[in-house]
């Protein structure tokens, strides 16, 4: 051990007393870290959605049978999608609120397509905390706006399904979405 | 344990010194891999690959873990979950192959662990159990190693589970009930494959028990050395933290390097094509062997081809299982007092005949079960038994051993003049 230390202090000193050994054990405590961190990357990313969950991303729907006034629940990257046909007087209804007076200020026709006004399709997922909001089904309780009602907190959407009262900050998602013919919607 | 000079854990800052006093967490890492553990100054590379070894084990346990949020243990879906990890999950193809390769990795390093042991001696007195635990260590990465082979449900795995849960078969009387009871059936299906899995992911974490016993074990009397000769005073040591930190560090670079050159160039070389088709319960692979690493013990267990008194399988389960339960019994077989085979001439020499049989058995395990491999198996086996129970006892009475140093910084500045010479003074003239 004496004779160890000894040529350690043998070694001359640099300007500022740096040795040739401090800058190779920096050098090396930095390469080594820096590998690490690398290692971290795939580990942390495989737990990102992987190419089989990405591939369902996109998925096409038949909203032939759908009559106006009806709604259909259907899946899109494991979360369900309101398709909804509105009514004439569910259009006006939505068109007929002042914008200026809502949580999450957007018309109805910034949530729908041009020259498919009466379709509305939106995520189900409530912008609260994520439950499913009921009133697609028949039988379903609408809320006190005709649109949606969100059991689990009690949030109420309109019938462009917009936040209208309850504790949910914004409007039920509108996914993007192009109808690829009159009957058909690609959704993703 | 400690040498005497042993520097002391002072902690300087206030926090350190109120923690000290509670929990002496750093106290102990110091004590192990700090400055606090003298360890003897003349280890060689070979000293690195029980650090290696400790790396391979997290490496496995970290990308397991991994993997096993990817990995569907159903007889039905395990191929295919594979295949996902394979294709799908984000750098899937690379933790499994770093997994499975890592697995080559272990017993590369732990292999070469070993036999360091056996040539300098290692599992002498006062090592025993530092030997003896290594030895479980072996045997739980074996069974880990199995069955983690099982679980991508691949013809080699399917037929891997079933010639190993057969070994257990050969058991006279008993045989057959354990074989199912380990199979949780007649053939490998649904229940092998969960029950294996759950033990692949156990196992890691009792190798990780066993390990600190094996380190805890080690350090009451601290690490051998190239010489055998004990410790003897401070001139013999030097502080584990930054001399051996920075000798691992480096051994740890290298070792890494050569597996990630196996990882993303040679993926498959270690693996089998066989293993990329789904399990079928009806049809055998032409050639089956399992993974490289217990090639050796396959030639062992296919050596026997002849009933004597007990039948032929019995005697190769035995002697298969009895190659490394043997090693148990090695610090009472070798009672020569010269632990390195530095300074025993002719153990050396039948060192590296050993050394050779077991890679001639380790090619024979490699091949078909056919001539002449067969006889070669048998007589490299009868070699390897005759090592263990016959040559080493006996050497350890009528070799005569070279002198050993005084101590090991003699050995270490033995003939060495300018190393010897004052420090900045020219080395005397021979």
């Amino acid at each position: 051990m004496a004779a160890v230390d000894k040529s350690e202090q043998a070694e001359p000193a640099a300007e500022g007393g740096i040795r040739r050994r401090d800058f190779l054990n920096i050098g090396a405590a930095a390469a080594g870290g820096v590998g690490a961190v690398a290692f971290l990357f795939p580990l942390i990313n495989q737990m990102n959605p992987s190419a089989d969950v990405l591939a369902l991303a996109q998925i096409d729907v038949d909203v032939g049978p759908i009559q106006a006034g009806q709604a259909i629940k259907t899946m899109w990257r494991k979360q369900p999608i309101f398709i909804r046909n509105l009514t004439p007087a569910e259009q006006a209804a939505a068109n007929a609120v002042d914008t200026g007076s809502l949580r999450d200020p957007q018309t109805l026709d910034e949530r729908t397509k041009e020259g498919h006004r009466n379709w509305l399709i939106t995520l189900g997922v409530c912008t609260h905390l994520g439950c499913v909001p009921l009133g697609a089904a028949e039988g379903e309780p609408k809320g006190e706006f005709g649109g949606y009602f969100c059991p689990c907190h009690g949030s109420h959407y309109d019938t462009a399904a917009r936040i209208r009262k309850g504790p949910a900050p914004r409007n039920l998602e509108v996914p993007e979405y192009e109808f690829i013919s009159d009957t058909s919607v690609r959704i993703g | 344990m400690s040498f005497p000079w042993a520097e002391e854990y002072k902690p300087k800052h206030p926090f350190m010194r109120w923690l000290d006093d509670r929990l002496p967490l750093p106290r102990m890492v110091y004590n192990a891999t700090g400055k606090g553990y003298p360890v003897p100054r003349n280890l060689n590379h070979f000293w690195n690959f029980g650090v290696l070894a400790g790396l391979a084990l997290v490496l496995q346990i970290v990308t397991g873990i991994v993997l096993a949020m990817h990995y569907n243990s159903n007889a039905d879906t395990a191929f295919a979950s594979v295949e996902h990890i394979m294709r799908d999950v984000n750098g899937g193809w690379f933790l499994r192959y770093l997994h499975a390769n890592g697995a080559s990795f272990f017993f590369v390093v732990v292999y070469v662990h070993i036999f360091r042991g056996l040539y300098y001696g290692s599992y002498k007195a006062p090592r025993e159990m530092v030997w003896m635990l290594g030895l479980v260590i072996f045997l739980l990465m074996m069974a880990t190693a199995f069955m983690g082979y099982v679980l991508p449900w691949g013809q080699m795995s399917f037929w891997a589970s079933k010639v190993i849960t057969g070994l257990f078969g050969a058991i006279p009387v008993v045989g057959e009930p354990i074989q199912n009871w380990l199979l949780g059936g007649f053939a490998p299906d649904q229940a092998t494959l969960t029950r294996f899995f759950s033990l692949h992911y156990l196992l890691p974490f009792v190798i990780a028990g066993v390990v600190i016993l094996h380190i805890w074990a080690l350090h009451i009397h601290g690490s051998g050395n190239p010489t055998g000769v004990d410790v003897k005073s401070p001139q013999d040591t030097v502080p584990f933290h930054p001399y051996y930190t920075a000798k691992d560090g480096f051994g740890v670079f290298l070792a890494l390097l050569l597996l990630a050159v196996l990882v993303f160039f040679l993926p498959n070389y270690l693996g089998h094509p066989d293993n990329y088709i789904p399990a079928n319960p009806l049809s055998t692979p032409a050639h089956i062997v399992p993974e490289w690493y217990f090639w050796p013990f396959y030639a062992i267990l296919r050596a026997f081809t002849f009933d004597f008194i007990l039948p032929a399988k019995l005697w190769g389960v035995l002697a298969m299982f009895g190659s490394i339960l043997l090693l148990f019994f090695l610090p009472w077989l070798d009672k020569s007092p010269v632990r390195s085979g530095s300074y025993r001439p002719k153990f050396r020499m039948f060192f590296w005949i050993l050394i050779l049989d077991v890679l001639v058995l380790g090619w024979c395990g490699g091949m078909p079960a056919e001539e002449p491999y067969v006889m070669i198996s048998q007589l490299a086996t009868i070699y390897y038994f005759a090592h263990f129970l016959i040559i080493l006892p006996v050497l350890s009475w009528v070799e005569k051993t070279l002198p050993l140093p005084n101590s090991i910084s003699e050995s270490v500045l033995h003939g060495e003049a300018a190393e010897a010479a004052p420090l900045g003074a020219a080395p005397a003239k021979a």
